[in-house]
């Protein structure tokens, strides 16, 4: 019998509201699989599980706010009984013991949570999760779900057009908007009402974002370093290989930079981890937060799976995922979890520069400015080029300057040669 | 599509993309990118749907013509 405790969604997150039960007693579950959906400062996620097994009994209750760590479930992994009464628990029990006990220090939540799940093994990718069999729930992110509430649309009947057939906020807001029509043919009060994005609250993220700002700027003795990157080579490596494509299949330069991060992570892997009871401890494979900013204030930054594996059409399809799910509340609670390094892109009309605040337990993060065209020096002679400026803020207690500099070259050398990407 | 039913359509698209703004209050020349706040992601979004809904493959040559919703009437008029 495993234990399936409210988990932590970062370093920020003390306690979390359940707030939906996607599972009963008796229910088959995969790794993988959505089981529950919580509510926390930075709005709701969906909580995948990482065992297979039974469901045999739910120990919260919906509408229950609990502390990380607190019991939830518990599910007869495969193999078991799920009556046997006597058979010993799988995995360790989280320190955390009583859930109505004060919620314990955000990093040893952390790793008991990390120490949990890890016998699990690698969950799929986020966007390929398994398809939902015929008979089962439909899949309905939580901010359609809640929206769907609000509207009184039953949010399982509609049709959904995210990425893997769910229902998203849009497919609720078109609906409810559709419904709003017919029912005021004269453009009444309902068409003109302001549409609220839900999914979380903007004080709430304030604050989350506070905590886990001021723990780092606490905690970690950060150091600043920035270089330059001519972007030539990536734009027309883009264009030339945009202008065969049709739209869905175009990439961002984003989807470069992280390639790039992610080879140059894997050739000095002091920079992706965790800095943990004063030591490093290596990452388990690459997984990029890319910070992402919502509509209304705050962000997130969920991670990008194994980024050093991936192709860039695969990384692009992720990225548009991801990003989707994020403004429209369909992030899973693994994928705040995951991330092993962090990157911050301005975009192209953001700042021209940008110093991150490294995310605990993380021990760097690297920002990406806007692109900006500008004279360059090449082989003697100036030139106009793109630049971009990519800025590193580590954890001094991990890295130092040196290595820091060999990263950055690394991410330049790479963004050199974006065929090879 | 006659101006007003392109219009249209791109307030409809764009509204999905930004839900917390009023795309058709925008000026005709307004950069929408800007007035709505979207990234590049968005705006690639918008490309996708609005090829969709037209029929149209839009090169990415062409993006710098579809910033405004006077741009947007334009292009797809042609």
């Amino acid at each position: 019998m495993s234990d399936f405790v409210m988990p932590s969604l970062g370093a920020d997150m003390e306690s979390g509201k359940l707030a939906q039960w996607l599972v009963k007693p008796g229910s088959t579950v995969r790794k993988g699989d959505v089981i529950a959906v919580v509510e926390t400062h930075k709005g709701a996620f969906e909580i995948d599980v990482f065992l297979e097994g039974v469901v045999s009994e739910l120990c919260a209750k919906e509408g229950e706010e609990l502390p990380v760590g607190a019991l939830l479930a518990r599910i007869a992994t495969a193999g078991e009984e799920a009556a046997a009464p006597a058979s010993p628990p799988a995995a360790p029990p989280p320190p955390v013991a009583a859930p109505a006990a004060s919620p314990s220090p955000p990093t040893s939540t952390l790793l008991a949570e990390r120490g949990a799940k890890a016998p699990a093994g690698p969950v799929p990718a986020p966007a390929k999760g398994p398809p939902v069999p015929a008979g089962e729930r439909k899949k309905v992110s939580p901010a359609a779900r809640r929206r769907a509430r609000e509207l009184g649309i039953d949010a399982e009947t509609l049709a959904g057009t995210g990425i893997d057939g769910s229902v998203t906020l849009a497919d609720v807001e078109l609906a409810g908007a559709g419904r709003g029509k017919r029912e005021t043919p004269a453009a009444g009060p309902a068409a003109t009402e302001p549409k609220r994005r839900a999914g979380f609250d903007p004080d709430q993220m304030r604050r989350a974002i506070a905590a886990a700002m001021s723990r780092s700027k606490r905690e970690i003795p950060h150091y600043y370093i920035g270089t330059t990157v001519d972007m030539a080579k990536a734009r027309g490596f883009i264009e030339a290989y945009n202008s065969e494509r049709p739209p869905e299949q175009r990439l961002l330069p984003a989807v470069l930079l992280l390639k790039a991060t992610a080879l140059a992570l894997r050739d000095m892997p002091q920079f992706n981890g965790f800095w943990e009871d004063g030591r490093f401890r290596p990452g388990d494979g690459i997984h990029i937060g890319w910070a992402i900013a919502l509509r209304g204030g705050g962000l997130i930054a969920p991670a990008l799976r194994g980024v050093d594996r991936r192709s860039l059409a695969e990384l692009m399809d992720a990225l548009r995922d991801l990003v989707g799910r994020a403004r429209g509340g369909g992030i899973r609670g693994s994928e705040m979890m995951e991330p092993t390094f962090t990157v911050t892109s301005m975009g192209d009309r953001g700042a021209e520069s940008v110093f991150g605040v490294i995310y605990p337990p993380q021990v760097a993060i690297l920002g990406f400015g806007r692109a900006v065209e500008r004279p360059w020096v090449v082989d003697g002679r100036v030139v106009a080029r793109p630049l971009v400026t990519a800025s590193l803020a580590a954890d001094h207690r991990a890295s130092d300057g040196h290595a820091g500099s060999l990263f950055l070259a690394a991410v330049d050398r790479y963004l050199q040669e974006p065929e090879a990407l | 599509m006659n101006d007003a039913e392109i219009r249209r359509l791109a307030c409809d698209l764009l509204a999905g993309i930004a839900p917390d703004t009023d795309p058709a209050s925008l000026a005709g020349g307004a950069d929408i990118r800007e007035a709505l706040d979207i990234d590049s992601i968005d705006f690639l979004n918008f490309v996708i749907a609005l090829g969709k809904a037209t029929g149209r493959t839009i090169p990415e040559a062409d993006y710098a013509r579809l910033f405004t919703m006077d741009g947007i009437a334009a292009y797809l008029r042609d």
